[in-house]
């Protein structure tokens, strides 16, 4: 369970985020739309402790994320944007490493380790340096670090970018096969992963939230009944205005 | 504390994941040698002990220790790791604290391999083994001192190169501020009291009196407290930058 409420976070003048509240409950997986510098970002960044707000709360399974932190991420799985991970150490050793700060030893943390791999179909790489990997499988390193202590909680920032095709099936697979109890958040430019695996879609703009429905829905607010139309007519109409005000 | 573990320890790997280690230990030694028997003129001053050697180890760390702290932060920043590390669930200190450790303990790593002369000298002579182990302590003591200084600066900055400078600059002004450079500075507008607060925070003069074979308990406080100081300001500026 995610409470966003009221969350606003300014970069100088720019508000990156305004009043943004959002409730995601388990169960659900919910795909977080929006043009580059919407806001997607900079709200998982706020959610996962990274940044703190200017204003507003984030609940992670009724832990508040800025003063208890630590209690929050404990059930949170993040993948941060460009999932970074420490290019000198092999997948094996980075994930040993998070299943140490996730607090699992012996045969726990193989279990979850081997889990980890499995999913993210890692086994292949396991000892070459992340640093060498193609940016799918960096991406996959990240997904596997995230999903690692089978959290409550998973915010992905585009799980899939960079992913062929066939890798893009297999993580919407994985994705899937883990959302029937958890709280899944995942942000994309994708509009068909969208349709592929999301049960709500949110579109922001500015920092602001302009649609919540399910993609069904979404899609049929336009004539032709797709998704890029709805989301194209949602977030080029503020684009407009601000170019005619500037 | 069970945190602190895991940070360390891939703190103190990723020293050795690059050729940064072996350059880094080759140059110390090195440089340690070179200094001590070609400037030091140690065969001709025909004592047995190490003063002369330990004489040069503020100089030495004033280049080489802001060099192994200021990727500490600086390149977490820049890779993007930052935000993997502090959305994990550990505790900014553990965090702080594991990665301060790893760098003062490959610091003492470093310190421990100029062993050799250390053996040099008890060959040549029967010196006060008793001084040196004292010298040792105050040099890692003092290393780590430099240490957290330059972890602090190499927080505030994704910039390897500009945390160097500014470590390099903040631990010199700390090493000489018992120097009439600093202090006559301050002697023509600062009181009296302040001029002997600034002098007392020379690195310089609480080395050698460590040197000198006595281990005060004043001096030793000093490093540590130092050391807590620019550590909690550490964790300061990263919890700050959480703001934007």
């Amino acid at each position: 369970m995610i409470e966003i409420q009221n969350l606003t976070k300014r970069f100088g003048p720019v508000a990156a985020v305004s009043d943004l509240s959002l409730t995601i409950r388990p169960g659900e997986v919910l795909g977080f739309l929006g043009p580059n510098g919407a806001g997607k970002s900079t709200t998982m960044k706020m959610a996962t402790g990274y940044l703190a707000p200017d204003q507003g709360t984030v609940r992670i399974c009724g832990h508040d994320i800025v003063s208890d932190t630590i209690a929050a991420q404990q059930r949170l799985g993040y993948l941060p944007e460009g999932a970074p991970a420490y290019g000198e150490m092999t997948p094996r050793e980075f994930l040993h490493f998070i299943a140490g700060v996730r607090n699992l030893k012996g045969a726990a943390a193989r279990t979850a380790t081997e889990r980890a791999i499995a999913g993210a179909e890692l086994k292949a790489v396991l000892d070459q340096p992340i640093e060498t990997l193609s940016k799918g499988f960096r991406r996959r390193v990240g997904l596997a670090q995230a999903i690692l202590h089978d959290p409550e909680v998973l915010v992905l920032d585009e799980p899939t970018d960079g992913l062929d095709p066939n890798q893009k099936h297999a993580v919407r697979g994985l994705i899937r096969g883990m959302a029937k109890d958890k709280t899944i958040v995942i942000s994309t430019h994708l509009l068909e992963e969208v349709e592929a695996i999301c049960t709500r879609a949110v579109i922001i703009d500015q920092g602001r939230i302009v649609a919540d429905a399910t993609p069904a829905e979404l899609a049929a607010r336009s004539a032709n009944g797709r998704l890029d139309e709805v989301f194209r007519q949602l977030t080029t109409r503020d684009t407009a205005m601000t170019g005619a005000a500037a | 504390m069970s945190l602190l573990w895991p940070v360390f320890k891939r703190e103190f790997k990723s020293y050795f994941a690059t050729p940064l280690a072996f350059v880094f230990i080759v140059i110390f030694l090195f440089a340690m040698g070179a200094f001590t028997f070609y400037l030091g003129h140690f065969y001709d001053n025909g004592v047995a002990d190490l003063s002369v050697f330990f004489g040069y180890h503020p100089w030495l760390y004033l280049f080489l220790v802001p060099a192994l702290a200021m990727r500490l932060w600086a390149e977490e920043r820049r890779s993007g790791t930052m935000e993997l590390l502090l959305t994990l669930p550990i505790p900014l200190w553990a965090t702080v604290l594991g990665k301060f450790l790893a760098a003062w303990a490959f610091a003492g790593l470093a310190l421990i391999l100029t062993f050799p002369i250390w053996i040099t000298v008890n060959y040549l002579g029967s010196p006060d083994n008793g001084v040196i182990l004292a010298s040792y302590i105050g040099s890692f003591l003092m290393a780590g001192a430099y240490l957290s200084i330059g972890a602090c600066v190499s927080s505030a900055t994704s910039n390897q190169v500009i945390a160097f400078i500014i470590s390099v600059v903040a631990c010199f002004l700390f090493t000489i501020s018992g120097a009439p450079l600093v202090l006559d500075a301050f002697r023509s507008w600062a009181p009296l009291p302040l001029v002997e607060a600034v002098s007392s925070f020379s690195f310089l003069m609480h080395f050698s009196a460590i040197t000198s074979g006595v281990i005060d308990l004043r001096d030793v406080i000093f490093f540590f407290s130092l050391i807590g100081l620019f550590l909690y300001a550490n964790m300061l500026i990263v919890d700050l930058r959480k703001s934007g």
